[in-house]
């Protein structure tokens, strides 16, 4: 117990210390972005309406020189985090605070001339833009970096067979409302901090100019008191300021209801057309395998018995002649017996996926270890989706893992059904190579199944496949009390 | 001897039932679903039953279900399943606790008549028979690793004919061989896995099963 707190301390203190760093983080960020977005408006208005000549800078001179330190932290603060590719975007906000401490610089005068401001204000717009944008795309891997749980990109995806000419006329991602989503977020998250600092700035001015003692001493009170306990109480704040952020993110960053559904159509569009061919191609097989096998088996039956019929006085003749046509037969049940073991299995529609699947792993050529069961039936469908799916990657490991043993794991749980194959062969399996496993996925996908793979080179790979689907009751039959 | 057939389809029970009377056997009963095939056997006491898997109402393994509930009842009734497709599932499941009298089947072994005569004959007498296709699948599932890869090939093929059920004289007739090669590569092929040795035909075709089924 003692020892627990000891080490509990320590640990306390050191996750306050990073929550600090990351409301930190988080409030150069939005600043930054904002000064940003506002310089090419403040250049603008400088090269519009500012002083002809560059006056006296002022006090806050030395002091704004800070300012485009903001971008230089933050680049520093990405590649420390999170690579060097991210913080690229943190350069895009460069020109613009320079831009805004130049006019400051300037006592408000533009700088390098009205007509140079005037040409550099719109790209300096251009850049805040993506500026924006970069700050969604990066308060979203915060978040999810931080909390664990994915804010999904809300961007519209450019249909497939687009050339960028069409969708530039189409309007680019300016029509895309993830865009100005984003641009909300910016300016949002920079008034909030802005808002925020100029209370605790513009405090002791108005405590000085309305006097100490009167009206406002609780105030300096709280003031005076929470000057001196300032650090502890950014520490303090750090989580429920991370909180909100997070909860803001989430609204404002993820994908609207709107974007949702869409989504939701074109997914569905999609699935319904993979399930649409896959049901034609099956049928195509079927019909295939039927005249090529059974079909044609059935007619040389047919003519061996009536060559049989016309020399059925002749019993040499008439034994080789039967005889063939029994094995002619026995060929066609085989044929007709595989052919049904591929549309539905028998043991699948006798037994469910549970047994179907240990049947499988019993024909494999190596050792299977199969785990759990399900305490009922799935629907039909799903049954033969996770069932065929299953089938795939157990011929996959056979054909290309070299694995020495395979386990098996079937569950329900929450409303998944899960199952998950692992083989100890040499891995690397990727599905964007290999024609099986996206087939496997995008015949899940019409379950709203997904299929998660993790398969380093050298092994063990892993296969984690889960549908969302209710069991029923399993099915009480006269013998299931005996048999 | 004395038969009971459970068969939905009415020509093949009709066909089955000439093909045993016609060999010198008895059917007592020919039913169509496993409840009667229960009240049948209970009634007739018969020397065999002869089950197909798919029974009415269910269609599904309603038979296997049946011929499982019917060994409880009854221990040691000899019971041929037969089936439009053999799983190993079912074989398992038929074999399991089992000391004989078990066939597994696939229907296309009833045009051979000979053979399922004397499949019939063979589990009747409290021996097994083993669908060669049931057989050749264990042996796929244990050739990658262990003892048996390290078989030859005419020991797997002693080993596969034992497996189904057959005595060393029908092996030896099989592979055109004679019955003391049979019995020497046997010998071999239990040394091989390890098994206990036994006389008994039946005793040694149950501990080959139960080994090729241990995964």
């Amino acid at each position: 117990m003692k020892a627990e707190v000891i080490t509990g301390v320590p640990r306390r203190m050191g996750r306050a210390c990073a929550d600090g760093v990351r409301a930190w983080y988080v409030a150069t960020m939005a600043v930054t972005g904002l000064i940003s977005l506002l310089a090419g408006p403040v250049l603008l208005g400088a090269a519009l309406f500012g002083p002809e000549e560059s006056g006296h800078s002022g006090l806050g001179g030395p002091l704004i020189l800070t300012v485009p330190l903001g971008p230089v932290a933050l680049w520093a603060l990405c590649w420390a985090t999170g690579g060097s590719g991210r913080a690229v975007g943190a350069v895009l906000f460069a020109p613009g605070a320079l831009a805004v401490t130049a006019t400051h610089l300037y006592g408000g005068a533009a700088p390098g001339g009205r007509s140079v401001s005037l040409w550099l204000a719109p790209s300096l717009v251009v850049l805040g833009l993506f500026g924006a944008r970069w700050i969604a795309t990066e308060s979203r891997r915060v978040v999810e970096r931080w909390t664990g749980r994915p804010i999904p990109a809300p961007y519209r995806r450019p249909a497939e067979g687009v050339g960028a000419w069409q969708r530039l006329s189409a309007g680019g991602w300016l029509t895309d409302p993830a865009t100005w989503r984003d641009l909300t977020w910016a300016f949002l998250t920079g008034f909030a901090v802005l808002f925020t600092a100029a209370i605790v700035v513009l405090t002791p001015i108005a405590m000085e100019i309305f006097g100490r003692n009167g009206l406002l001493f609780p105030l300096v009170v709280v003031y005076g008191m929470g000057f001196w306990v300032a650090p502890f109480a950014l520490l303090w704040a750090a989580p429920p300021v991370l909180r909100v952020h997070e909860r803001a993110a989430r609204s404002l960053l993820g994908p609207s209801r709107r974007t949702e559904l869409t989504r939701q159509v074109s997914h569905l569009a999609r699935t319904r057309a993979d399930t649409i061919d896959a049901g034609a191609a099956e049928l195509r097989r079927i019909e295939r395998d039927l005249h090529d096998g059974a079909q044609a088996r059935l007619v040389a039956l047919g003519m061996l018995l009536t060559v049989a019929e016309q020399v059925k006085h002749d019993p040499d003749a008439l034994g080789p002649l039967l005889a063939e046509a029994r094995t002619s037969s026995v060929k066609a049940l085989g044929e007709l017996r595989d052919l049904v073991r591929g549309i539905h299995p028998p043991v699948l529609a006798d037994r469910g996926l549970a047994d179907a699947v240990e049947a499988t792993a019993l024909d494999l050529p190596l050792p299977v270890t199969f785990t759990g069961g399900l305490p009922g039936r799935a629907p039909a469908p799903v049954e033969s989706a996770a069932y065929f799916a299953v089938t795939e990657l157990l011929a996959n490991v056979v054909k290309h893992a070299g694995a020495s043993h395979v386990w098996i794991e079937i569950g329900h749980s929450d409303g998944l059904l899960r199952i998950s194959v692992t083989d100890d062969g040499r891995g690397g399996a990727d599905p964007s190579r290999g024609t099986g496993l996206s087939g496997t996925e995008r015949r899940l996908a019409a379950f709203d199944g997904v299929l998660a793979i993790s398969s380093p080179s050298g092994g063990p790979t892993i296969v984690n496949l889960e549908i969302p689907c209710a069991l029923s009751s399993p099915k009480t039959s006269s013998f299931s009390g005996t048999g | 001897m004395r038969v009971v057939i459970a068969e939905d389809l009415f020509l093949l029970r009709d066909g089955l039932t000439r093909l045993l009377e016609a060999n010198g056997m008895k059917v007592t009963a020919a039913v169509e679903d496993g409840e009667q095939l229960l009240a049948a056997i209970a009634a007739d006491r018969p020397d065999i039953a002869v089950v197909d898997v798919r029974l009415p109402p269910s269609f599904t393994d309603e038979g296997l279900r049946a011929a499982l509930a019917a060994r409880q009842a009854h221990p040691g009734l000899p019971v041929l399943v037969l089936s439009q497709f053999v799983e190993q599932l079912y074989a398992r499941e038929l074999l399991a606790g089992s000391s004989g009298g078990i066939g597994y089947l696939l229907k296309d072994r009833v045009l051979d008549g000979s053979q399922f005569l004397d499949a019939v004959q063979r589990v009747a007498q409290g021996g097994t028979a083993m669908d060669p296709e049931v057989i050749t699948r264990l042996l796929t599932h244990n050739s990658s690793a262990g003892p048996v890869s390290t078989l030859s090939p005419r020991e797997r093929q002693v080993l596969a004919l034992m497996a189904e059920g057959r005595s060393n004289a029908a092996i030896a007739q099989q592979l055109v061989i004679t019955e003391r090669a049979v019995a020497k590569h046997t010998a071999s092929i239990f040394v091989r896995l390890d098994l206990q040795p036994s006389d008994d035909d039946n005793r040694r075709v149950l501990a080959v099963l139960a080994y090729l089924n241990n995964d």
